[in-house]
C-alpha cells in the first residue's frame, strides 16, 4: 500500500489541515494532522504494514477505519502508561504520540516467528486441545512434558504485552439516569435525540468518536438544503443548548444489562499525551435509561479468498472514509472486489477525491445498468462474474489474479489475468451493529435480502434506528430514527413533539449483496482468512465441521473464531455462512452466537475506578489517637483498627503481651472494647425474642443483670456469643463479637421481619454510639471505687454479672461485672464522645495500682488461659457440645437451632472437641498446626485435630494453646504432638482441660 | 435489576442482599421434627420461571422485601414489604 494525503480535501471532514502533529511509530518520526487517527496518519505517510498476525506472524496492515479493526493493533505509549492491543483506527493522534508494532521479533520487517507459516497445517483449529491432550508419547508424563513446550508456544502466538509498571492515571465512575439514552451520534442518533429533547425528555447521547455526525461527515448528501455535515453540526449545536440533554463524545456504550442499565466508557483523556492535572483518563458510566434508542450503524464485511489478508487489502467503505473524512487515499492504483453495489459508490466518492480506480471485479453474474454507469464514470475496468483467485506481493499487495467465478460450485477458475494493484478494496455486504440488542438475549433474525442478522424482538425498552435496524440509506435512516424516537417517548409517557421530516437529497444505493461469502479454488493452496485477528481460515471452519464441532457455539470455541479483541465484528457472519454451507443448511438454521459485553475492550482501571488499594474505610475506636500516641501496634481486625500490643522500647510483640497479660493477673489492666457489636433491643416481646434466639434461658434474666448467651444458626451450629444486659423491663443491650456484629444484626432483622413478625421488638445497632473499656485484674474494683459515683461497687451490692448505672467524672456510664480474662473484671460503657475522657480518668484512677493498657494479644492470652472460646473456635463447623458448652443448650425450650442441634451427625462419637495443649518441650505452638500421635516429624501419621489459638502463658510459664481434637475430652492427660509441615515445626504436647488457669473461677467471683 | 422497595422506591440490586427462598415457612416453634427442620434449612426448589424471593435492603432502609422474580428473564413482577409493617399486618 502506498497511501498519501490529498493536498486539499474536498469536503470538510475530521481533520484540521493547518495543525501538524508529530508522532513516532516503531522508532521513526512522522507527522499527521489534528483530527487524524493513528491509522489515517500512517496511511497518509505510506506506512502499510503495522504488525504481525496472531498465529502465523503474517504481515498485516490497516483493514478498517473503526472499532471493527482486526489487524492494526499497536502498543500505545510507554512505561506505566503503555497500553497493548489498541486499534490504530481508534487512536486519536496527538503531538508526541509513541506507538509500536506487536507480535514480531526481532523487528516488524524481519520476524523470526514467521516460520510458523511453514507449520501452517499443524497450527490448525483446535491446536491447543489436540497438542496438550495429545497422544501419550512420554511414558505417562505427556501432559507435563507438553506444559513445558506450551510456555514456548504461547510466546510465539499472542498479542501485545501489558506493562509491569503501575498505571499512573486516575479513573472515575459515574452514575446517571435519563428518559432516553441515544446510542450513536450519526444522523439517526442526532435526529432521534433532537426529537426526544424537543419533547422535554431528559436525554443522554453517546457518540464513540470525538465528533458527532457519523456517515454525514464528509458526505455529499443534502438535508433541508444544507450540506449533510453542516446539518449535523447545526443539530448538535441545537442539542447542546438544551438543558435536558447531556452529550458524551468519545464515549462507547459497551454493555446492556437488566432493567435498562447500560455501561459506557468515556475516553476523557485518551487523545492527550497524558491527562491534565486531576483529570481522569477514562470515566466509566452506569446509565439507567427509561428507554434506549440504538443507532449504532452497521459494519461492512469482507469477502474471503486466498491471500485476503495481505497489507493493502481494506474494506471499501473504510477507504472511502479515509478519503472523505481524513483526506487520505490508501493507494495509487486501486482495485475493487465486491458482491454488492455499495462498493461502487465508495469508489465513486474516492474517485471524486482524485483516486485512481483501476478495476472493479464483481463476483455477481449480472449488475444493473446504473451500476455499470457508475463504474464507467470513473474510467474503471469492470469485470462482472469474475473473482480473485489469489493475491501476490512481497509483503504488501502488488497484484491480484482474477478468473471466472462459477456461481453454482462457488469455485473460481484458474486466473486468466493478473492485475497490478497497490490497494484492493473489498466489500461483502453489511452487518448491522446489533451487539447491544443481542447482549441482553434478543435472538437475532436472519434477513435474506440483506444477508445479515437484524435485531430480534426487544426484550427491554429499546428502539432501533437506522442501519442498526436494517434501514439503510439516509432518507430511510432519518425516517426510522424519527419513528424510534416517537415510540421511545410514547413508551415512557412523554408526548412526542410534532416534527417536520427533513427533506433529503441522497443517492439511493442498494445494500443487498449476492449471497457469496467465500471464493474457493480447486487446488487447496494459500490461506483464506475468515477471522484476521485470530488467524482462523475457512479451512479451519471446515475442519471443525469434519471433526464434529458443528454447533456455532462449539465452532467458536474450537477454532477461536470471533474470540479476539475485535470479537469478530467483521468475521462472524462469514464464519457462520461457511459452517452453514459445510452442514448443507441455511444460515438462519445454523444460528448465531450471542454477543457478549463489552462491545470493545475495556481497561481494568476504568472498571476499578477509585476502588483500589484499601477498598473499605477503616473503623476507628474513640480512643484510637491515644493508642497511636502510646506506640500501640495497630492492626486491622475486620474493619476495625485495634492495638495489638503497646510496645515499650526494645520490646518484641511477644515480650509486650506477656508483660501486659501478667500485669492484668497481678494488678489491673484496661483494654479498649469499643469494637464489640452492640444492639439495642426494646419492646414488650424483647425477653421472649431473646429467649428464642439464644440457646440458653433468657426468660428469667432480672433487670440489672447480664447473661452470657450462645447463639446458634438454624442448622444447629454455633453462630456467635456475647453478653446481653437487661437494662429495664423491656430494654436490653446485646453485645456480639466484633467480627459478627453485622451478620448478627442481619440475622435478627431477618427473624423479626420474616420468621416472627408478630413479635413486638425493635432493634437498633448502637456499636458506634457506645465506647467500651474493660478493666480486669484483682485491683479492678479498687480502681473503679476510686472514681465511680452513684453506685456501690461492693461485692454484695454489685455481684458477678451485675449491671449498674453510675458516673465517672460526670460522665454517665453503664458498668457490667463481666470477665473474659478470668480475673475480677468490669466493662464500662459510655457515650462514644466521652470515650477518651473516660479512658483518661481510669488511667489516672489506676495509677496507684500501676494500671497497664493491654492490647488484643494480651486479651487473647488471658482468654486462652481460661479456655474461653472466640473466633478461631466459633468457626462455623463447631457446635456447643464440641466446645464444652453443651450445658448452655437448653432442652427445656425451643429456640433457633434447637431441633437440628439434636441431629445425629452433630452428636456422634469422634467429633473434634475443645481441649487445652501444653508444650512439653518448650517449643512454641503455632496456630493451625495439626495434632498427631507420632513423634516422627517426617511420618507424623493422620491428623487428629488442629490448634486453634496459641500463646505463651505468663501464668503457667509455658507455651499453651486451645485446639480441636477428635474425642478430645477423653484424651486429657495423653501426650501427643503438634506438627506444622508448612513451618517445619514438630513438638510434644500434653492434652489438658481447656480451663488452664483458675478452673473453678475463684478470681472472677472474689 | 431494579427492586421496587416499598419504602425507598426502585433501587439497584447492588443495595440488596438475597436472603433466600420466600416460599418457605419455618416450622412452628413447638415442632420438634428433625425432618421438617431439615427441609426448612436445606431443601430448595430451583424453579425456571417465577419465584418468590426474600431480599434485604441492607444498604437502604434495611427492610426485607418479598420479591416475585422470573429466574429466566430477571423480570421482577411484584415487591411486598415483609415484617411488622407489611400490608397483611395490622399496624
Amino acid at each position: 500500500m502506498s497511501g498519501y494525503r490529498i493536498s486539499s480535501p474536498d469536503a470538510e471532514g475530521r481533520i484540521n489541515p493547518t495543525k501538524l502533529l508529530n508522532f513516532t511509530f516503531n522508532g521513526r518520526t512522522y507527522s499527521g494532522l489534528e483530527g487524524d487517527t493513528l491509522a489515517s496518519a500512517l496511511l497518509a505517510n505510506g506506512v502499510g504494514v503495522l504488525g504481525r498476525s496472531f498465529k502465523y506472524h503474517r504481515p498485516r496492515g490497516i483493514f478498517s477505519a473503526g472499532s471493527e479493526e482486526p489487524n492494526a493493533l499497536v502498543t500505545l505509549r510507554q512505561g506505566g502508561r503503555s497500553e497493548p492491543n489498541v486499534k490504530a483506527t481508534e487512536i486519536e493522534l496527538f503531538d508526541g504520540l509513541i506507538a509500536k508494532s506487536q507480535n514480531c521479533w526481532p523487528s516488524l520487517k524481519f520476524d523470526l516467528m514467521a516460520i510458523n507459516q511453514l507449520a501452517g497445517n499443524a497450527l490448525s483449529a483446535g491446536f491447543y486441545y489436540k497438542t496438550f491432550m495429545g497422544p501419550n508419547v512420554f511414558f505417562n508424563r505427556t501432559t507435563e512434558v507438553w506444559w513445558q513446550f506450551e510456555k514456548i508456544i504461547r510466546r510465539a502466538a499472542g498479542l501485545g504485552k501489558a506493562s509491569l509498571e503501575a498505571d499512573p492515571d486516575i479513573y472515575e465512575r459515574m452514575h446517571a439516569w435519563c428518559d432516553v439514552l441515544v446510542v450513536g451520534g450519526g444522523p439517526a442518533g442526532l435526529i432521534a435525540g433532537e426529537r426526544a429533547a424537543d419533547s422535554g425528555a431528559k436525554v443522554i447521547l453517546c457518540e464513540q468518536m470525538a465528533k458527532t455526525g457519523g456517515s454525514l461527515v464528509g458526505s455529499k448528501d443534502i438535508i433541508d438544503d444544507m450540506a449533510g455535515n453542516e446539518w449535523a453540526k447545526a443539530c448538535i449545536d441545537r442539542l447542546r443548548d438544551h438543558e435536558n440533554v447531556r452529550i458524551l463524545t468519545r464515549t462507547t456504550v459497551q454493555s446492556y444489562y437488566d432493567d435498562n442499565l447500560l455501561h459506557a466508557i468515556e475516553h476523557v483523556a485518551d487523545h492527550k499525551i497524558k491527562p491534565d492535572a486531576f483529570e481522569p483518563r477514562q470515566r466509566s458510566w452506569k446509565i439507567r435509561a427509561k428507554s434506549v434508542i440504538i443507532a449504532t450503524g452497521a459494519f461492512e464485511r469482507p469477502l474471503v479468498f486466498s491471500g485476503n489478508d495481505r497489507p493493502g487489502i481494506m474494506l471499501a467503505d473504510a477507504a472511502r472514509r479515509y478519503a472523505v473524512e481524513y483526506g487520505v487515499l490508501p493507494g495509487k492504483l486501486i482495485s475493487i472486489f465486491t458482491n454488492n453495489d455499495t462498493a461502487y459508490h465508495a469508489a465513486r466518492a474516492m474517485a471524486d477525491c482524485g483516486a485512481n480506480i483501476k478495476t472493479i471485479i464483481d463476483v455477481r453474474q449480472q449488475v444493473s445498468g446504473e451500476i455499470r454507469a457508475v463504474a464507467a464514470s470513473m474510467g474503471a475496468e469492470l469485470l462482472v462474474g469474475d473473482a480473485i483467485s489469489r493475491t501476490s506481493g512481497l509483503q504488501k499487495i502488488s497484484a491480484i489474479h482474477v478468473g471466472h467465478f462459477n456461481a453454482d460450485s462457488k469455485l473460481v477458475a484458474p486466473s486468466t489475468h493478473r492485475i497490478e494493484t497497490d490497494c484492493l478494496l473489498v466489500s461483502g455486504g453489511w452487518s448491522p451493529a446489533i451487539h447491544l440488542t443481542s447482549q441482553f438475549g434478543g435472538t437475532p433474525i436472519w434477513d435474506k435480502e440483506l444477508q445479515a442478522f437484524l435485531p430480534g424482538k426487544p426484550l427491554q425498552n429499546w428502539h432501533g434506528a437506522g442501519a442498526m435496524a436494517g434501514k439503510f440509506g439516509l432518507a430511510n435512516t432519518l425516517l426510522s430514527a424519527n419513528d424510534a424516537a416517537k415510540s421511545a417517548l410514547k413508551s415512557i409517557g412523554i408526548k412526542p413533539k410534532k416534527l417536520k421530516p427533513p427533506l433529503v437529497i441522497s443517492e439511493d444505493v442498494s445494500v443487498q449483496p449476492a449471497p457469496i461469502y467465500e471464493i474457493r479454488r480447486k487446488i487447496k493452496k494459500g490461506k483464506s482468512f475468515v477471522d484476521l485477528q485470530h488467524d482462523v481460515t475457512s479451512e479451519d471452519v471446515r475442519l471443525a465441521h469434519r471433526e464434529g464441532f458443528i454447533s456455532v457455539e462449539h465452532l467458536k470455541r474450537y477454532t477461536t473464531l470471533g474470540m479476539a479483541t475485535d470479537q469478530g465484528k467483521t468475521s462472524n457472519v462469514t464464519g457462520l455462512a461457511i459452517m452453514a454451507e459445510a452442514r448443507g443448511e441455511a444460515i438462519e438454521d445454523v444460528g448465531t452466537t450471542r454477543f457478549r459485553p463489552p462491545f470493545t475492550p475495556v481497561a481494568l482501571g476504568a472498571i476499578a475506578g477509585e476502588s483500589y488499594g484499601d477498598l473499605k474505610p477503616y473503623r476507628l475506636s474513640p480512643m484510637n489517637d491515644w493508642h497511636i500516641t502510646r506506640g500501640a501496634n495497630m492492626y486491622a481486625n475486620g474493619l476495625w483498627m485495634r492495638p495489638e500490643t503497646y510496645n515499650r522500647s526494645g520490646e518484641t510483640v511477644e515480650q509486650a503481651y506477656i508483660r501486659e497479660a501478667g500485669a492484668v493477673r497481678k494488678s489491673v489492666g484496661l483494654v479498649d472494647v469499643s469494637t464489640l457489636g452492640k444492639i439495642d433491643v426494646q419492646g414488650p416481646d424483647a425477653g421472649e425474642f431473646l429467649n428464642r434466639i439464644y440457646s440458653n434461658g433468657f426468660a428469667k434474666l432480672p433487670i440489672g443483670k447480664a447473661r452470657y448467651g450462645l447463639m446458634l444458626r438454624e442448622d444447629g451450629f454455633l453462630f456467635d456469643d456475647g453478653t446481653t444486659w437487661r437494662l429495664e423491663e423491656n430494654h436490653y443491650l446485646m453485645t456480639t463479637t466484633t467480627a459478627n456484629a453485622g451478620p448478627v444484626m442481619e440475622h435478627l432483622e431477618y427473624i423479626l421481619d420474616v420468621v416472627w413478625p408478630e413479635l413486638k421488638v425493635s432493634l437498633v445497632s448502637v456499636t458506634d454510639q457506645w465506647a467500651g473499656i474493660a478493666l480486669a485484674g484483682p485491683n479492678s474494683r479498687k480502681t473503679l471505687e476510686a472514681c465511680v459515683r452513684g453506685t456501690d461497687m461492693g461485692d454484695k451490692a454489685f455481684p458477678f454479672m451485675g449491671v449498674r448505672d453510675g458516673e465517672i467524672a460526670d460522665i454517665p456510664v453503664k458498668i457490667a461485672r463481666l470477665s473474659f480474662s478470668g480475673e475480677m473484671a468490669f466493662e464500662v460503657f459510655c457515650g462514644a464522645m466521652h470515650g477518651q475522657a473516660l479512658w483518661d480518668v481510669l488511667m489516672e484512677a489506676g495509677k496507684a495500682f500501676d494500671i497497664t493498657p493491654y492490647g488484643l494479644e494480651a486479651l487473647s492470652t488471658l482468654r486462652i488461659e481460661k479456655g474461653h472460646v472466640a473466633g478461631p473456635e466459633l468457626n462455623g463447623r463447631t457446635n456447643a457440645n464440641d466446645l464444652g458448652l453443651g450445658g448452655m443448650v437448653s432442652t427445656k425450650k425451643p429456640f433457633i437451632g434447637s431441633v437440628l442441634v439434636r441431629r445425629e451427625a452433630l452428636n456422634e462419637e469422634g467429633r473434634e472437641q475443645l481441649v487445652g495443649l501444653r508444650s512439653l518441650d518448650g517449643q512454641k505452638i503455632s496456630g493451625g498446626s495439626h495434632i498427631v500421635a507420632s513423634a516422627d516429624q517426617v511420618q507424623p501419621g493422620e491428623s487428629l485435630g488442629h490448634v486453634t489459638s496459641a500463646c505463651f502463658s505468663p501464668e503457667l510459664n509455658c507455651y499453651i494453646s486451645l485446639g480441636l481434637l477428635k474425642n478430645g475430652r477423653a484424651r486429657i492427660g495423653e501426650k501427643l504432638h503438634v506438627t506444622s509441615p508448612v513451618r517445619g515445626t514438630h513438638g510434644a504436647v500434653e492434652i489438658v482441660s481447656p480451663h488452664m488457669v483458675d478452673p473453678d473461677g475463684r478470681r472472677m467471683y472474689g | 435489576m431494579l427492586i421496587d422497595c416499598p419504602w425507598c422506591g426502585p433501587r439497584s440490586v447492588e443495595e440488596f442482599t438475597y436472603r433466600g427462598d420466600g416460599t418457605l415457612k419455618r416450622p412452628a416453634l413447638s415442632d420438634r421434627s428433625i425432618d421438617a427442620a431439615n427441609a426448612y434449612v436445606y431443601d430448595r426448589e430451583n424453579p425456571a420461571g417465577d419465584h418468590m424471593e426474600i431480599w434485604h435492603h441492607g444498604n437502604g432502609c434495611r427492610s426485607h422485601i418479598l420479591v416475585k422474580r422470573n429466574t429466566l428473564t430477571h423480570k421482577i413482577l411484584s415487591c411486598e414489604l415483609l415484617g411488622p409493617y407489611s400490608a397483611g399486618r395490622k399496624k
